[in-house]
Formats: C-alpha cells, sequence, structure tokens
C-alpha cells in the first residue's frame, strides 16, 4: 500500500518536517501492529484449513475450552504492543502538537487564517497584506497558523505539509508548520461546512525568501484595502471563490471577526453587565474561552496578541 | 414525556405473578437513564454558565427566598408521598387518596412558583434566547419541570385509579414506581438548588 | 401561518428526476404489495400475527425486515455516492449538485447505523436471546413492540424525508454550527432530529427492557457466568444502551431548543458553544460503535463454537474483554476530533485509551481462533462471515489503532482513510455480523434453511467487493483526498476512484443474491425444512425448541448446569423429554396500542419538523392517550392450557424422532 501512495501529492509525500515526522510514525506503528496482525490473519486461514470437517486424523478435543498459558500470551502480547505503540504516542504526540512551535533558526512568519462560506482568508499581519484562496510563504521558514472561522467549522490542511487543525467561529486555533522544499501544494477544508465546501481550495505556494518580498510588494501594489465592509462583502457565502489581493489590511481584523458575536451582543443589550471574572471586562472573551473546561476546547484568543499559555 | 417517564410502567399488565419486581427494577433502571439525561444537561450547563454574554448572570436574577419555598414544597411533598406509600401499604384507601392530594398540591405549588419565576424574568428581558448562560438555566430548570408535570399528571390518573379500583397489587406497584420517579425528582431538584442556585449566587 | 405551517406543494421535489423516479418505484411496489395482501387475504394475518405482536420472536424477525428495507435505502444512497464520485473526476460535475448529494451522503449515514444495523442488531437479539436464557418473552413484552414501532417511526419519517421537503445536509453528525438555523434553515436537519430522537427513544426502552429480562428472567440454574456469550455480549451492549443513549436525547433536545425556540446552546453568538455538542455527540457516538460491534462479536463466538463442535475457548476472557471494551468505549471519545486544539496531554490521553481496547478485542481474536484449534470446522455460511470477519476485521483494527494515535491523525482526521478504516470495521465486523447471525438463527426463526449455494455467493461478492471498494479508500486517504467531496479534480485519484465504485458494484451483486436467496429458499421451504429444532448440532437453550419456536418458548422452564446449556442436556440425555403433565402458560396477549402510541409519536414529530401545531399537540395528546387506554385495559392476558401444550409439544419430539432417526442419531448423540 505504501508504494502505491507513494506517488506525488499525498500524505506519504510530505514537503516539510511535520509531514515527515507524521509519515515516520505512520509507517513504524503500522509495522508495529502488522507484528501482530500479520500472524493473527496466517493463523485463522490455517486453523480454519486444518482443522476443518473430514480431516478426522487432526486431534479433535470438544470439550478443550481453557489453558492458562495460552491465556497469558494473548493477554501479554496485544498488551506488549501497545505498551510500545503507547509509548511512541505519548512522545509523538508532544513533539507534533500543533500548538507547539516548531524548533527552527528562523522567526516564524505568522498567518491569520479566517475560514469563510466557501473560501479562506489568509492575512499577513506583519507584512499588512491579505490574500484569498492563496497562501504564499517562504520556504524554510516556520509558519505559524492563527486559525478562526467566520461561520461554520473547517479544517485547515495542507496535506503535504503536515498536521490540520479545526477553525472556529468566535475562537482561535493554532498550526505550526513548515516546507522544506519549494512547490505549490494543495490545500483543502478537511471539514464539511456545506455546499461550496469541495472547492475550498486554495493554493500553498512555498518559494525562496525573494520570491515571497516579491510578492508581498506585487501584492501590496494597487490592491483594494481589506476593511470590515469589504470583509462583509467578503464573507457572503461564494463557491469556487477567484484568487483576490489585499494590499492593506485594517488594524485588528482577525480579532474584530472573533470577537464579533460578542460585539453584535453588546450593542444592543444595555442590561446590567455583570462580569464573570473580576479582572476581565466580558468583551475581552470570546465565548469559548469560558468553554476552555471541555476537553477538545481551542485556546483562547487573547485580545492582547500575546502568546496564549496553555 | 408522559409517555417516557411512564414506560418502564408498562409492563405489568402483561403478568400478574411475580411481575411487580421486575416492573420496579426496570422502572428504577429507565431512572438510571434518566438520571444521565440530568447529567448531560448538568454538564451543559456548567460548560455554559458563564457564558452569559455580557448580558445578566445567576447572581442578578436568582431570587434564593423565593426558591427556598419553592424548594421545601417540593422536599415535603416527598414526605407526604412517603405517608401516602405507608398508607397504601396499609390497605388504607383513605390514607393513600389524603396524603396524594396532599402531594399534588405541594407539587403544584411547586410548578406555579416556577412557572412565576420563568414568566418574570422573560418578562424583564432575560429570557432563554439573551445568552447560552440564560438558555442552559431554562433548560436544566425546565427539564426538571418538566418532570415534575408529568408526574402530577400521573398522580392524579393514580389518585383515579385507586379512587375507582382500590389498591391490588398493580395499583400499588404502580405508585411505587410513581413513589420512586417523585424522590428521584426530589434528589435532581436538590442538584438543582445547589448547582444551579446557591453556587449561581455566591 | 396555513393550516399546514410551513408544508406545501413546493415540498415536493418535482424538479428533482432520481428522487421522483424513486418515489414511482416505491409508490409502484407499494401498491403491488397492497394489492398482494388483499389478493392473497393476508391483512388480518399481518395485523393479528405481526404487527400487533408481543412476542419476541416475530418483534426480531419484523426488525430484521425493517433493516433489510433501509439496507436497501442506505445501500441505494451508498452506491449513488460512489457513481458520483467515479463520474465527477477531473473538474467534472458528476450527475448529483452538491444540493442533493449532501443529503444522500447524510442519510446513508442515518439510515446505516441507526435504521439498518440497530435493528439487525435488536433483531437479532430479541429472536436469540430470551430463547438462549431460557424464557418464555422478554421482561416487558408490550414495551418490547412500542420499542419496535418507534424504530419504525424514525425510519418512516427520515423517508418522508425523500419526497417531502428535504433531508440534513450536515453529515450524519449534524454538527452546529452547520446544523442551526442560520447555517440550515430548511426542514432537513429537523427530519434528522426527530427520526433520531423517536427511535432513539425505542431503543432506549429495548435497553431497558432487555437488561431486565437478562437480570431477572433467566432460566432455573442459569448464573450470570453460565449465560451463552451472544447473551452476553447483547447485555454489554444494553448498558452501554443505558448509559449513551440518554446523551443522545439530550444533546438532540438541545438542538431541538436552538432550532426552534432560538436558544443559544451550539450556536456561534450569545455565547454558545458548539464544542459543547461534539462532546456530548461522541459521548453518545463512540459507545453506539461499540454497542453495534459487541452482539456481532457474540455471533462470532456461538457460530465458530457451534460450528467447530467444541466449546467456547476462554469463556470467562470472553465475558470481561466485552466488559472492558464497553467500560472503556465510554472513555475515547475524543479521538474523534484530536484536530480541535486539545493539548498533547489529553490527546495523548485519549489516544492510549483508545489504543488499550485493541488489547481485548485482540484477546476476542485469539480465542476464536483457540477455539477453531482442535475442533472440526463445518464450512457453513456463518462460518464464512466468521472467517471473512476475522480477516477484514483485523485490519480494521490495526488502522484504528493508527488513527488513534494523535500525530497519525492530525494527517488522516476526517479524510478517506477513515471512512475505509471505519466501514473496515462497521461492514467487516457489524455486518459481517448480524449476516453470520442471520444465516445461523434464519432456519430457528423461520422453520425452513436458507439456500446454501446463495449464500456462500453472496458472501464472496460481499467479502471481494468489500476489498475492491475499500481498500482504494484507504490509498485515497494517504493522497489526501478528504471525505465528503461532491467532485474532484486531482487525476491521481481517478484510477482508485473507478476501482471503489466497482467495489460498490459486486457489493450489490451480493445484496441482490441475498435477496434472491431469501426467494429461493422460501420458494424451497418445503423442501428444506428444519423439522428436529436443532438444524447445527447447537449448544444453547435456543436450539431446544423446535423451529420456529413454539410460541410460548418452553413448555417447561429448562433447568441449566453448564455454559453449553443444551449440549450439556443432550449428553445427559434429557433432552427432548416430557414430564407427566404441562402447567398452564401465562401468555400476553397481542396489542394494538404499540402501533398506536408510536404511531401519534411519529405524527408529532412530522408535525414538528414542519411546525404544524395543531398537528403536533394532537399527536402529544393521542401518544398519551392511547397509553392511557393501554394502561387501563384489563384484557391483556390468557393462559395456554396443558391439553394444548402437550398436543404442540408431542408433535414437536414426534418430528425431532423421525428427523434423529433419518439422520441415524446425530441429534440425540
Amino acid at each position: 500500500m505504501f508504494s502505491l501512495a507513494g506517488c506525488q501529492g499525498g500524505v506519504l509525500d510530505p514537503k516539510g518536517q511535520v509531514g515527515v515526522d507524521e509519515k515516520t510514525l505512520i509507517i513504524v506503528s503500522t509495522l508495529l501492529m502488522l507484528l501482530v496482525v500479520i500472524p493473527v490473519i496466517v493463523m485463522t486461514l490455517f486453523f480454519a484449513w486444518k482443522y476443518r470437517e473430514g480431516r478426522d486424523h487432526e486431534i479433535y478435543s470438544p470439550k478443550w475450552a481453557h489453558s492458562g498459558r495460552i491465556e497469558t500470551v494473548v493477554w501479554l502480547v496485544p498488551v506488549a504492543i501497545i505498551v510500545i505503540l503507547g509509548g511512541i504516542t505519548w512522545y509523538s504526540t508532544h513533539a507534533l502538537d500543533p500548538y507547539k512551535p516548531l524548533d527552527h533558526e528562523r522567526e516564524p512568519l505568522t498567518v491569520q487564517v479566517v475560514s469563510l462560506n466557501w473560501k479562506w482568508l489568509f492575512i499577513y499581519p506583519e507584512q499588512g497584506v491579505a490574500s484569498v484562496n492563496e497562501l504564499v510563504f517562504p520556504v524554510d521558514v516556520p509558519v505559524q497558523f492563527r486559525i478562526t472561522s467566520e461561520s461554520t467549522m473547517n479544517s485547515f490542511f495542507i496535506p503535504q505539509l503536515g498536521s490540520q487543525i479545526y477553525s472556529m467561529a468566535g475562537m482561535e486555533t493554532r498550526l505550526h508548520l513548515i516546507a522544506n522544499e519549494a512547490g505549490t501544494y494543495h490545500g483543502i477544508s478537511a471539514n464539511y461546512s456545506g455546499e461550496g465546501f469541495s472547492d475550498m481550495n486554495f493554493d500553498a505556494i512555498a518559494t525562496s525568501d525573494t520570491e515571497f518580498e516579491q510578492w508581498v510588494t506585487s501584492v501590496r501594489q494597487d490592491n483594494p484595502t481589506l476593511t470590515p465592509e469589504r470583509y462583509a462583502t467578503l464573507a457572503t457565502p461564494s463557491e469556487d471563490h477567484p484568487v483576490e489581493h489585499f494590499g492593506s489590511v485594517s488594524d485588528g481584523l482577525f480579532h474584530q471577526i472573533i470577537h464579533r458575536y460578542m460585539q453584535n451582543y453588546n450593542d444592543w443589550n444595555e442590561g446590567p453587565r455583570h462580569h464573570d471574572s473580576a479582572e476581565h471586562s466580558s468583551t475581552d472573551h470570546p465565548p469559548a474561552e469560558q468553554a476552555s473546561v471541555l476537553p477538545g476546547s481551542a485556546t483562547p484568543e487573547e485580545a492582547q496578541d500575546h502568546v496564549a499559555t496553555r | 414525556m408522559n409517555m417516557m417517564t411512564n414506560a418502564a410502567h408498562l409492563a405489568d399488565e402483561h403478568e400478574h405473578h411475580d411481575t411487580g419486581e421486575n416492573t420496579v427494577f426496570g422502572f428504577w433502571l429507565y431512572l438510571m437513564t434518566d438520571c444521565l439525561l440530568f447529567a448531560s444537561v448538568f454538564a451543559t450547563y456548567a460548560v455554559l454558565f458563564m457564558n452569559t454574554a455580557g448580558g445578566v448572570s445567576g447572581r442578578d436574577i436568582f431570587e434564593l427566598d423565593y426558591v427556598a419555598i419553592e424548594t421545601a414544597a417540593l422536599l415535603l411533598s416527598s414526605i407526604t408521598y412517603g405517608f401516602a406509600m405507608i398508607g397504601a401499604h396499609r390497605q388504607s384507601r383513605p390514607a393513600t387518596l389524603g396524603w396524594l392530594m396532599v402531594t399534588f398540591a405541594l407539587g403544584a405549588v411547586f410548578i406555579g412558583m416556577e412557572i412565576n419565576e420563568f414568566h418574570h424574568l422573560i418578562a424583564e428581558g432575560h429570557g432563554p434566547s439573551q445568552s447560552a448562560f440564560l438558555s442552559s438555566f431554562f433548560a436544566l430548570v425546565g427539564l426538571h419541570g418538566l418532570h415534575v408535570t408529568a408526574g402530577l399528571i400521573w398522580m392524579a390518573v393514580m389518585m383515579l385509579e385507586v379512587r375507582k379500583r382500590g389498591l391490588g397489587s398493580q395499583t400499588v406497584t404502580r405508585l411505587s414506581c410513581l413513589s420512586l420517579f417523585w424522590h428521584f425528582l426530589d434528589v435532581i431538584w436538590v442538584c438543582v438548588f445547589t448547582v444551579v442556585y446557591l453556587m449561581g449566587v455566591l | 401561518m396555513s393550516l399546514l405551517g410551513n408544508l406545501s406543494l413546493d415540498a415536493i421535489p418535482f424538479h428533482e428526476p432520481i428522487i421522483m423516479g424513486t418515489l414511482a418505484v416505491v409508490g409502484v411496489a407499494g401498491i403491488a404489495l397492497v394489492i398482494a395482501l388483499t389478493v392473497y387475504k393476508k391483512w388480518g394475518v399481518l395485523w393479528h400475527d405481526w404487527l400487533t405482536s408481543v412476542d419476541h420472536k416475530r418483534i426480531g424477525v419484523m426488525y430484521i425486515v425493517l433493516a433489510l428495507v433501509m439496507l436497501i435505502r442506505g445501500f441505494s444512497d451508498a452506491i449513488m455516492m460512489r457513481a458520483q464520485l467515479a463520474m465527477a473526476t477531473s473538474g467534472a460535475e458528476g450527475y448529483l449538485p452538491p444540493e442533493h448529494y449532501d443529503q444522500i451522503f447524510t442519510a446513508h449515514g442515518v439510515i446505516m447505523i441507526m435504521f439498518m444495523a440497530m435493528p439487525f442488531m435488536i433483531g437479532l437479539m430479541n429472536i436469540a436471546l430470551p430463547l438462549q436464557i431460557g424464557a418464555r418473552d422478554v421482561a416487558f413484552p408490550f414495551l418490547n413492540n412500542l420499542s419496535f414501532w418507534f424504530a419504525v417511526g424514525g425510519a418512516v419519517l427520515i423517508n418522508l424525508s425523500l419526497g417531502l421537503g428535504e433531508f440534513a445536509k450536515t453529515g450524519w453528525m449534524a454538527y452546529p454550527p452547520l446544523s442551526e438555523l442560520s447555517f440550515s434553515p430548511g426542514v432537513g436537519v429537523d427530519y434528522y432530529i426527530w427520526a433520531l430522537q423517536i427511535s432513539g427513544i425505542g431503543t432506549l426502552l429495548t435497553g431497558v427492557n432487555f437488561l431486565v429480562t437478562v437480570f431477572r428472567m433467566r432460566a432455573p440454574g442459569m448464573k450470570l457466568m453460565q449465560m451463552p456469550i451472544f447473551t452476553w455480549t447483547c447485555t454489554w451492549a444494553n448498558i452501554l444502551i443505558v448509559a449513551s443513549f440518554p446523551i443522545l436525547t439530550a444533546v438532540l433536545g438541545l438542538l431541538t431548543l436552538d432550532r426552534y425556540l432560538d436558544f443559544h446552546f451550539f450556536t456561534n453568538d450569545a455565547g454558545g458553544n458548539a464544542m459543547m455538542y461534539i462532546n456530548l455527540f461522541w459521548a453518545w457516538g463512540h459507545p453506539e460503535v461499540y454497542i453495534l460491534i459487541l452482539p456481532a462479536f457474540g455471533i462470532f463466538s456461538e457460530v465458530i463454537s457451534t460450528f467447530t463442535g467444541k466449546r467456547l475457548f476462554g469463556y470467562k476472557s470472553m465475558v470481561w474483554a466485552s466488559g472492558a471494551i464497553s467500560i472503556l468505549g465510554f472513555i475515547v471519545w475524543l479521538h474523534h476530533f484530536f484536530t480541535m486544539g486539545s493539548s498533547a496531554n489529553v490527546n495523548a490521553f485519549f489516544g492510549i485509551m483508545t489504543m488499550i481496547i485493541a488489547v481485548p478485542t485482540g484477546v476476542k481474536l485469539f480465542n476464536w481462533l483457540f477455539t477453531m484449534y482442535c475442533g472440526r470446522l463445518r464450512l457453513a455460511v456463518p462460518v464464512l462471515w466468521t472467517l471473512g470477519f476475522m480477516v477484514t476485521f483485523t485490519i480494521g483494527g490495526m488502522t484504528g489503532v493508527l488513527l488513534a494515535v494523535p500525530g497519525a491523525d492530525y494527517v488522516l482526521h476526517n479524510s478517506l482513510f477513515l471512512i475505509a478504516h471505519f466501514h473496515n470495521t462497521i461492514i467487516g465486523g457489524a455486518v459481517f455480523g448480524y449476516l453470520a447471525g442471520f444465516a445461523y438463527w434464519f432456519p430457528k426463526a423461520m422453520g425452513f434453511h436458507l439456500n446454501e449455494r446463495l449464500g456462500k455467493a453472496s458472501f464472496w461478492c460481499w467479502q471481494v467487493g468489500f476489498y475492491v471498494a475499500f481498500m482504494p479508500l484507504y490509498v485515497l486517504g494517504f493522497l489526501g483526498m478528504t471525505r465528503r467531496l461532491n467532485h474532484t479534480n486531482n487525476p491521481d485519484w481517478n484510477i482508485w476512484l473507478y476501482i471503489a465504485c466497482v467495489g460498490a458494484v459486486i457489493i450489490l451483486v451480493g445484496i441482490v443474491l441475498q435477496f434472491v436467496q431469501l426467494y429461493v429458499s422460501f420458494r424451497q421451504r418445503e423442501q428444506n425444512p428444519d423439522t428436529t429444532g436443532d438444524p447445527w448440532n447447537g449448544h444453547t437453550l435456543e436450539w431446544a425448541t423446535a423451529s420456529p419456536p413454539q410460541f410460548y418458548n418452553f413448555a417447561e422452564l429448562p433447568k441449566v448446569r453448564d455454559i453449553d446449556a443444551f449440549t450439556d442436556m443432550k449428553e445427559q440425555g434429557t433432552a427432548y423429554q416430557q414430564p407427566a403433565r404441562y402447567a398452564p402458560i401465562h401468555m400476553p396477549k397481542n396489542t394494538p396500542y404499540g402501533i398506536l402510541i408510536a404511531g401519534a409519536t411519529t405524527v408529532f414529530g412530522f408535525a414538528a419538523v414542519w411546525h404544524i401545531g395543531w398537528m403536533a399537540a394532537l399527536g402529544l395528546v393521542g401518544a398519551v392517550a392511547f397509553y392511557l387506554m393501554r394502561a387501563y385495559d384489563s384484557d391483556v392476558d390468557y393462559f395456554v392450557q396443558p391439553e394444548d401444550i402437550e398436543r404442540i409439544e408431542s408433535a414437536h419430539l414426534q418430528q425431532v424422532g423421525v428427523a434423529s432417526t433419518d439422520r441415524t442419531g446425530e441429534v440425540t448423540a
């Protein structure tokens, strides 16, 4: 199966360190499990053949139903494999934690990602530009993605670079990836989000540093500003959206997107304001934060833009 | 809801011999599932109660005195139901009916006060649509209220049954199931009172 | 608001030729059925002997009929999806627009799990479990009938959505916020909610019913650790049902409040939290897959020990392994969303917990192996399904453990690899198990044998078709193809999509053969009767009855001293004995109230979908009224008289006697 999947484009043809590690993990885990899977399959077929009806020269012991030795072995073999695999899992889950910044000499590039119905918006806060359905970034530089959603839940995924993470409205999730080889990779939403989901693709283009600078410069020139109004237009559902560029982005747009539900609410609620936690005003916190007791909850977005610690 | 609450109780029509115990055991099992239903809604409340979306929180809207009276009515009704069961086991129709009526009245007081509380909140603009906190508050307390209402309907039916048929074994089995149900709702209410009202105000 | 709420003629999709064609076919088939029932004067039989029956064996048969009907529906969805994906390659649009396709994959998931697998499992449990523990019926026979009709009610709603309005376009999990009113304003999600809610209540009642049956109605002498293994695995499944279905009820209820009364549990705004839904959904959803698979494990255990003519190896291990799977099944739900951004500690914990489930599952596989060891395996159809399962499920288990490694899941999550994995376990595990059980208990339930050749042919089509259809999906997952795509544009994927479509066609042939087998076997039922009641030389008590079993199951409750109770009786020479005189048997009467209560509830569900206030009130009041009528109906039971029992039992024993002389003592060893 691995040889079949070795052809270009998939998760077994990784072009970045995260993806390479994940491929290794898949192969090691699979080989480990084959140690027990293959014997089971072979024994199934062999026993079924050897003890089939009509082979009266084989032993037949209809009451034999217990053997302490065999039972010990059949419990211990899977236990042993799972202990080893559990160790690998513990280690690899921490090593491959999508939230963990990559260990790299270069400073990471930050990209803010917004999933909309049905397209991707990439905001480059350091460069002050934005693009739709096109993600350009320098090769061999770690990229920190800060991900949210305008509406429904999606999953931000570039199969050849490795991990994916959900995008959810009103909260921020994070992902760290790197491309170690220049090229154009297929980017998708890996969580169904409605009618236009199938075409919610983008090109993830890993280029040299200079080409990246050139791209930023070209985007800055003669392209419109992504204002909240322009964003509202962009947020109306559209399918198979063409690539769009924005030469500048209004300040704090990403945070506004995360906080918009709260703000809407406060606009018309002039009633008594009660704050759940003493030191924060409730507008500083999206609803999701209070929910972080849940397993599976995303890291809360911090309004002041400092790195959230979990 | 009524159907659900009475569900396991259905069986005793079929086999008169020795099935009363099956019925009570089945009903008890059903109550365990109901307990998990409440647990899920409690969990939701626990996750969402701080999500006031800039609106009111428990401290702003809960009136402990009022709820304390509600609580007293419901707790008392459990005791009076106990007296009804004693009456039933003594085969005393008047005692059973009398205590059932008292229980029913106390339950009705509880439900009346709860409806009044809800009405009050909605009229003041604190309806369930205002925030996730209020949604989960109304859902949790309302779910309990629906159960109590179903219990009241069931109790009314049982009063008629006792009046018409007396206290045969089938009727006593049914009264025992309702008894389990009623005490169960009391226990749930103690949790609601603690988790929602007390902890909400503290 | 009109009298019919939001319902109008626009709700009928006249512009969809595929749907209208389907409706026409269903309509014609329905009319044909009505005519046939009228011509052959079968309405009375249908109503009095089946629809209103409180006999667990007949309810079991009706469950399986429901499952087979819904299998046709669910598989039609499947083959339409495979055809669409085989056509819509390299940028082509295919023949199904997203609007329609999204409903199909949602319906496929919901139908196959809730209305095919669950009824099939519960049907087999109904047929076999009370017999296996030597009981005359389940604890609450009327409740059993009611549960069945709740399942039918849900199925009716989901099928109505085909011709009236639409079904959900959310995927079978109906994750918010997509399933909230703001993103799914149509009636699709409402159909989803009420179909699941109504059938879910039925399932919950079944769980309660069978737990009481198992804990209180076992034959004299049968200790818990002497229960047949299928009964044990069903018991674990019922414990899971009782512990997990309330969570589904709750989460669907909360979504209902969001959609109908503007609550904010899972909305984006006003502080709602969609992650809460996802957690709660899988807190039910993961145990649900064990509810499906555990009884299948029990069937394989029964089949293997029966057809090797041996005791089951490691009975205690099997029981405890099932228990371990059940309990662990509750603490692994988060593995369905490792990619939600939990901390590494949380993800690793849930990953490792998930893997631990592989240990008891592995033990079970080894125990089946050692049951075959030193046995005499007859390669009958149930055995083929079992062997096919042991090979296929092992692969599915392996890919499952791989997905439990969070680092691997980060790239395989929601991909076709995942789709291949869970079809590998659900088809290769649960469905193969049910089909094994179907072939195993068919003679018991119906009194005649299934055609062996067609059964084998069907098995091979399923087995081969499964590999051809789903192995390519593993590859596509590695190639980066995600699930629920309506069309693709990647030349590397095309060949695998074509192969998968061919595989689906092979499975289709398998399904068709299954139905042909039923037809042919029915036509030849006179030639292939099961007169002994014990066609496979079985170990457990269901084989001590006639085929089909006497309606009271056991004239005298059997006395049990061994796990393989019937084998023990045969060896002791106590099987097929008649007592000096029979005692009268107390039996419940059939009743129409199950249909009436569930019917009224379904009317309520339908009215709720379309916001028809008066009809909803009518349905609800009707359900309660019918319930009360039932509660105060005094004509509910009767006694079977000793002379009738004597007559039925003697006739059966005479047949057994004839058969055993024919077969030179094979039965009464």
